[in-house]
């Protein structure tokens, strides 16, 4: 019963699934799917060639989203979303790579990645869902836990200090940056179709229920209990300075829209670069010369 | 076959030595030269050096065991490597800065002031090609056209004439030390 | 298979005086690789050198990534972008990319890696040469696999085997390393690069049929399946989970049992195409000297030495050092008294010879621990005795 619901709920994103897929392994309750619901609604809203759209995941229960969009999509290693992505964006400048991947994929083993990325300006999109745990794996500890939260391989409470996403790729330099909770849909939508006409490094960290796991041990309820806690807690603070954003166990949420600004991606920057040092013998590589 | 080595501080370009000896040989003077190097922090200070073997047929062993011909262009250098050299060998030092210690084989020794030479010349930096220039006329094992031929690409191109005028300095002095050897000889 | 001449702007014909890591770049580009990921590590960095001061002209990118594990993937993104790719490395480095050659692996997705081999383990001898990683370009990664190993002895070598790295790499869908050492990495000779049109080029196996009708993963006659790249409309899916022809996961024992058999026998079954060497004095030799790379020149020295001294001995160089020339082997360790294989590490292709030989001849390794060549004396001193 539950499954026909699901696919009627999602008959207007069909075109953007693979539901030859269906049913996804998502838990009743999870928020990736809610995600993945945003990013069709941009992706039709923004009126993308979908030939021309990639999604790239790592491992993980977000890494999983490349195999359910019905677009060119590469399920990669642990950690490594990002470089692949790096490589296929140099390789094919013209298509739009997006990475959709979870905060110990991206933050945890492939931290490094995400900052060097970030350095770079690479022209690609970041969408990390952030369920504070790693889930696929039963609910282990994570760069992104909250201090006090209770974890499977921190079972007397996690005592290290998390990763504040957007502080972090700020620093790193990513030109795009926005957190949302999956409360968010629209404000969500609306920052992934900013970010797919974004030139350069964005960033969307999206805070998520992780219901059989990270609520179930820290005994936080259901779906709706979370949806319930993001929607008394957080805080729509546009243009916030990014060293204000850490998240307390269920403390405040700000969410918004904290960078937007243009740099030179690597691209363009290697191509501006080359070009004036090299000159004629520089082959063009780029899209320095179609806009 | 004739094993040589090149060697000096990490700075004097004594590697590039080798590599145009090396190139000037394998690229037009139909040798095989197999060139290898000192890597790691010795290259970029204290002695260094760079080794080539130049043969008829097919370098197979590319190290070289014992030199016939050294050249040393430090006294760190010469100390290190000179222990080396068997009978009849050649050594090639730079006077200035190598200080002989007291001869125990048959060792044939030819020295030029090839730093001296290179800073009346403008730049001591180009005393690797006064050195090289020495050392062709001595040992006469590679052509003094393929060498030149060689430089292009081995040393800056706004440097050339600089270099070959080096290297000319180095191959004149190179003849007269000989002919005074001649002329030294009963 | 798709044979073009090579692009004239990749390829810098003429006489050279190259070093092996330079000529590795310089193969790279005459084969049309024109992505390079990589990441800075003695003795191979002079390749990545090359590479970035060589490909603003050509047209392609250089990148240097931020560590090993990211300049082997970004190369399996550029893949399936729709370039050609390669990254240089050594030891430590080639441990890092241990995981994702098996993600190119089971996404037959072709791509070169040269590993300049040095002594190890660990940081062992960054500086120095070694030939110890050869069992790990076979079995590193984790799972059922098979890759191709091509072993130059030579500067002039890593050019060309780098050309025919390439060409292996599209025909067959294989990750191919070249696993030369510091010693010819770091060693100066002439290297001759033929003009563009004299080399041969494989290109990709695109696939040109109806796009509603592409299977990532079904096999084409020969046995390999049709390529694709992203942007194109095919609207693929490529994953590291055991999929199916239509690149979706398929997580069983029977989807498994098809998926490693493929990748597996792929090779061995091409083994013959594949396998390239040199064969000298064989018929009527009692010892057969078996090497490659820069110890078969050594060896060779040694030969001489034992053919002055009366012993009758033949050499097999390795060029293609994996697959193994099983077959070869076998068929000789009826013939021959013995087999001497010197190696620079502590015997690793040597249990190649041995499993090979199955007990019909004896094997003597002649170990050398890396740092160095072996002394010519070495290996003539084992011959003798081998002879015996």
């Amino acid at each position: 019963m539950k499954k026909e619901e699901q696919n009627d709920a999602r008959n207007p994103i069909e075109g953007l699934l693979r539901m030859d897929r269906m049913p996804h392994i998502w838990c009743p309750g999870c928020g990736i799917g809610t995600v993945v619901t945003s990013f069709a609604e941009a992706v039709k809203k923004n009126n993308e060639d979908l030939n021309k759209l990639t999604v790239v995941s790592g491992i993980g229960c977000t890494g999983r989203v490349a195999g359910y969009v019905k677009l060119d999509s590469f399920h990669t290693t642990h950690g490594r979303a990002i470089p692949f992505a790096t490589g296929l964006k140099l390789a094919n400048p013209d298509i739009k790579v997006v990475v959709f991947s979870g905060d110990g994929d991206l933050a945890g083993i492939g931290g490094n990645h995400l900052i060097h990325a970030a350095r770079r300006n690479m022209d690609i999109l970041v969408i990390c869902v952030n369920n504070f745990n790693y889930a696929m794996t039963g609910g282990q500890v994570a760069a992104t836990t909250p201090k006090g939260a209770n974890a499977s391989t921190a079972p007397y409470g996690n005592f290290e200090n998390a990763f504040s996403l957007p502080y972090l790729v700020d620093a790193a330099g990513a030109t795009y940056v926005a957190r949302w909770t999956c409360l968010h849909l629209r404000r969500v939508t609306k920052s992934i179709q900013e970010a797919l006409n974004h030139r350069g490094f964005s960033f969307i960290e999206v805070i998520t229920p992780c219901v059989t796991l990270y609520a179930r041990r820290n005994r936080l309820g259901d779906g709706l209990n979370l949806l319930k806690y993001y929607y008394d807690n957080s805080e729509i603070q546009h243009g916030a300075d990014t060293k204000t954003l850490d998240i307390d166990y269920q403390g405040k949420l700000i969410v918004g829209k904290f960078i937007d600004k243009e740099k030179p991606t690597f691209l363009d920057a290697m191509d501006t670069h080359l070009n004036e040092v090299i000159g004629d013998d520089y082959q063009l590589y780029g899209r320095l010369n179609d806009d | 076959m004739t094993d040589i080595r090149f060697s000096g501080y990490g700075g004097q370009g004594v590697i590039r030595m080798g590599l145009i000896i090396g190139k000037a040989l394998s690229l037009y003077d139909n040798k095989y030269a197999t060139m290898t190097q000192s890597f790691g922090p010795e290259a970029r200070g204290s002695a260094c050096s760079s080794q080539l073997v130049v043969s008829e047929d097919r370098v197979l062993y590319p190290y070289i065991i014992t030199p016939e011909i050294l050249v040393s262009m430090s006294q760190e250098a010469y100390d290190k490597y000179e222990p080396e050299l068997k009978d009849n060998s050649i050594m090639i030092t730079d006077n200035d800065l190598v200080k002989l210690k007291p001869l125990k084989r048959k060792i044939k020794i030819y020295s030029v002031p090839a730093t001296r030479f290179a800073e009346e010349l403008g730049n001591r930096i180009i005393a690797n090609l006064v050195m090289i220039g020495f050392f062709a006329s001595i040992t006469k094992i590679a052509s003094q056209d393929s060498i030149k031929k060689a430089l292009p690409g081995l040393v800056p191109d706004r440097f050339l004439n600089l270099n070959i005028k080096a290297f000319d300095k180095g191959f004149e002095y190179g003849l007269k030390f000989l002919k005074k050897e001649s002329n030294k000889k009963p | 298979m798709k044979k073009v001449k090579a692009d004239p702007k990749g390829v810098l014909t003429g006489s050279h005086y190259m070093d092996g890591d330079f000529a590795l770049a310089e193969g790279g580009l005459a084969a049309g690789c024109r992505f390079f990921g990589g990441y800075p590590i003695t003795p191979s960095t002079e390749t990545a050198e090359r590479f970035s001061e060589r490909i603003p002209m050509v047209g392609g990118v250089f990148i240097q990534m931020e560590d090993e594990l990211a300049s082997i993937i970004s190369m399996i993104g550029a893949v399936w972008g729709g370039k050609k790719a390669m990254t240089v490395t050594s030891g430590p480095g080639f441990s890092l990319m241990m995981e994702n050659i098996g993600l190119a692996a089971i996404t037959e997705t072709p791509l070169v890696i040269a590993n300049v081999q040095r002594g190890g383990p660990s940081t062992g001898l960054p500086t120095l040469p070694g030939q110890q990683d050869m069992m790990q370009a076979r079995w590193g990664s984790h799972g059922d696999y098979n890759i191709i190993a091509l072993s130059p002895d030579s500067p002039q070598e890593c050019f060309d085997l780098t050309i025919k790295a390439f060409n292996l790499s599209e025909i067959y869908r294989v990750p191919v390393f070249i696993m030369t050492d510091e010693c010819i990495g770091h060693m100066h000779e002439k290297v001759v690069i033929p003009p563009a049109e004299e080399i041969e080029v494989v290109e990709r196996k695109w696939y040109t049929g109806p796009k509603d009708k592409y299977l990532p993963f079904k096999l084409d006659k020969d046995g390999i399946p049709f390529m694709v790249k992203a942007g194109d409309g095919y609207r693929f899916h490529i994953t590291g989970l055991t999929h199916d022809e239509r690149g979706y996961p398929l997580l069983n024992s029977k989807a498994q049992d098809i998926k490693v058999r493929h990748i597996v026998d792929k090779i061995n079954d091409n083994a013959d195409k594949i396998i390239i060497l040199e064969e000298e004095d064989i018929d009527g030799a009692d010892i057969v000297v078996i090497s490659y790379g820069i110890t078969s020149r050594v060896a060779f020295r040694a030969v001489q030495t034992a053919r002055k001294a009366g012993i009758k001995v033949g050499t097999i160089r390795l060029i293609t050092v994996w697959p193994f020339p099983e077959k070869l082997i076998n068929k000789l360790a009826k013939k021959v008294k013995a087999f001497v294989f010197p190696e620079i590490n502590y015997g690793q292709m040597v249990r190649e010879v041995e499993r090979s030989s199955a007990g019909q001849t004896k094997v003597f390794p002649v170990h050398h621990c890396g740092g160095g060549v072996h002394n010519p004396d070495d290996i003539f001193k084992v011959i003798k005795e081998a002879a015996k």
